[in-house]
């Protein structure tokens, strides 16, 4: 076994452990309730936060309407378990996929466009889905919201560690479906439409069929979120999708470093924690965001993970012996 | 054997009329040089026989085994799948990626495995990778820079950054490779290892090469045939010695003689 297989095999064991770990506290009380969901929460909004990531770190796409596409995900999973009695696990991943419908139907004709029509697009189509989901009443309970979704299981006292391990399991997926993509051919002709698009075209890929697959996948991932996050709540509400909403994912995926995987768990777990933690300031919230993304562009545009880079390379510099390479695909 | 033929291509941007009726025929093995004034619409042409833009009118046609196939009006990344490879006049290297990657994006069109085989990393997939590291590697290793092959593109000196953009459009395996401006920025040393690297490649890949350039030390150097364009039009054609000494070339290039006491 290679030294690197030997690394990874280490580093799974230990995410499997501490995995293990965290699910027997949170059974025997030792992590409480409170910290549990937050927990849980924080692992749904990685799974939309690395989805955005797909398109907007790795193929360069700005898209500002991920609120939308887990509204989707999130009402469609919802009426499938309530109206047609669907189990969770199908009714999730159908509502993925009538997301990812989504995503190919607004994706098709906005990426053949260059520049950031996307971003015009998916931001519109954000407020629309809002909108619709308060007036189509029949299905979502327009304004008032949809009460009594299911949850994982009908047992209340193991409610937060089953939901936890649901969203832990579908982020380990996600994680694993990202990475494995993008460090394949496939996954280097997607970045490489971030870094030129007409040197891409120009070396043979197809561009508008990346951006497809990648958007529409990306779609799905944020749909199967929006479904983990309708089953976790119970309740939904249009409001909870605006575009603010959207912005937390961007927040997330800026401040961990676009195009980086590490970076978005990373920065959704402590982004997640510090909005409870936060909760004093109400609504400056939305002010506190905003400006953590102008400081980030003015003087770290490669986010959390840039930041790390710089500490290692400096660490190179100064102990010269250790060698450190970087990640194909991944921002230094 | 005809590689390429141009027929009477025009181009329109608005009312401009960037190239007007350019007719070439590339014969295969040949070194064709096109050289013009700034302005003539030289990279306007290689725009247009790599499908950035679809010329207004006329035909392209690229040799496809026993016949000539139509390719105006296909998308870039088609063309470039029918063998045809290109560099850019101002280096279009993947900057943020590593000198490899950016050799391994030029295979991707030659990769089986698809996007749910990368995922569950199938057998199909490793032996594929190991295929495609290994290919990429050995034609860094012609240009010599394979041990160079983890650092990112753009921390790359500026004559190597030209080596691994010819390396890259090598990586999609042409045989007609088209170069703009392969010489720009470059010392008088720096372009005489290049003129020998485009001869060497030339024989080993079995290339057909059509290049602009405004060295002319370069174009007289290693073309074969030349074609001048100014304004958009042909304004002559035939070998470097032919070329040196038209009087149309001349004044296209240092204008007209002023007559004395005009």
């Amino acid at each position: 076994m290679s030294d690197y297989m030997k690394k990874k095999v280490r580093i799974a064991g230990f995410l499997f452990l501490s995995f293990n770990i965290i699910v027997g506290l949170i059974y025997w009380g030792i992590i409480d309730e409170y910290t549990a969901q937050i927990l849980t929460f924080a692992g749904i909004n990685v799974i939309i936060a690395l989805s955005l990531n797909l398109i907007s770190g790795f193929t360069g796409q700005l898209a500002l309407g991920h609120a939308g596409f887990m509204a989707i995900g999130a009402y469609s999973t919802a009426a499938l378990v309530m109206q047609l009695q669907v189990p969770n696990l199908p009714a999730i991943l159908v509502g993925g996929v009538v997301t990812a419908i989504f995503g190919f139907v607004i994706g098709f004709p906005t990426l053949r466009l260059k520049g950031d029509y996307l971003a015009i697009v998916t931001l519109g189509f954000g407020e629309i889905i809002r909108v619709l989901m308060i007036n189509a009443e029949k299905i979502t309970g327009g304004a008032a919201g949809l009460k009594g979704i299911p949850s994982f299981t009908k047992n209340i006292s193991l409610n937060p560690v089953l939901s936890f391990i649901w969203v832990f399991l579908f982020m380990a997926g996600t994680i694993i479906l990202i990475s494995n993509l993008i460090r394949s051919s496939h996954g280097r002709a997607i970045i490489s439409i971030r870094e030129d698009e007409i040197a891409s075209n120009a070396m043979g890929v197809n561009v508008f069929y990346y951006k497809m697959f990648s958007f529409t996948l990306s779609a799905f991932i944020a749909g199967i979120g929006g479904g983990l996050y309708a089953l976790f709540f119970g309740y939904l509400n249009p409001t909870m999708f605006n575009f603010l909403k959207s912005c937390d994912f961007l927040v997330i995926v800026v401040l961990g470093g676009m195009g980086s995987i590490v970076g978005t768990v990373a920065t959704g777990f402590i982004l997640t924690y510090l909005q409870e933690f936060l909760r004093f300031l109400q609504d400056y919230r939305l002010v506190i965001y905003p400006l953590i993304l102008i400081i980030i562009m003015l003087f770290k545009p490669t986010g959390l993970i840039g930041l790390v880079e710089d500490i290692k390379k400096w660490r190179r510099r100064t102990f010269p012996d250790q060698k450190g390479h970087l990640k194909a695909g991944e921002r230094s | 054997m005809t590689v390429l033929k141009l027929e009477e291509i025009s181009i329109y941007f608005g009312g401009l009329k960037a190239v007007s009726s350019f007719n070439l025929q590339l014969e295969e093995g040949e070194l064709m040089g096109l050289i013009g004034p700034n302005g003539a619409g030289k990279t306007t042409i290689f725009n247009m026989i790599t499908g950035v833009y679809a010329p207004s009118k006329g035909d392209i046609y690229l040799r496809q085994k026993d016949s000539l196939k139509k390719i105006a009006g296909l998308k870039p990344y088609q063309i470039t799948r029918l063998g045809m490879a290109r560099t850019f006049q101002n280096i279009r290297l993947f900057k943020d990626l590593s000198v490899l990657d950016n050799v391994r994006i030029a295979h991707h069109f030659n990769i089986q495995y698809n996007a749910l085989q990368s995922i569950f990393r199938t057998p199909g997939f490793y032996k594929e990778e190991a295929e495609a590291m290994e290919k990429a590697l050995e034609l860094l290793k012609l240009f010599n820079i394979d041990q160079k092959c983890d650092e990112l593109a753009k921390n790359l000196p500026y004559g190597e950054q030209r080596k691994l953009e010819i390396a890259r459009a090598l990586a999609t395996n042409p045989r007609l490779l088209l170069l703009d401006e392969p010489a720009a920025g470059m010392n008088p040393q720096e372009t005489i290892d290049l003129m020998q690297l485009i001869q060497f490649i030339r024989e080993k890949f079995n290339l057909t090469i059509l290049l602009i350039e405004h060295d002319m030390n370069l174009v007289m150097g290693i073309c074969e045939r030349i074609v001048v364009l100014d304004y958009g039009q042909v304004i002559a054609e035939g070998n470097p010695e032919a070329i040196k000494h038209n009087p149309r070339v001349i004044k296209a290039y240092l204008g007209e003689e002023v007559e004395a006491g005009a």
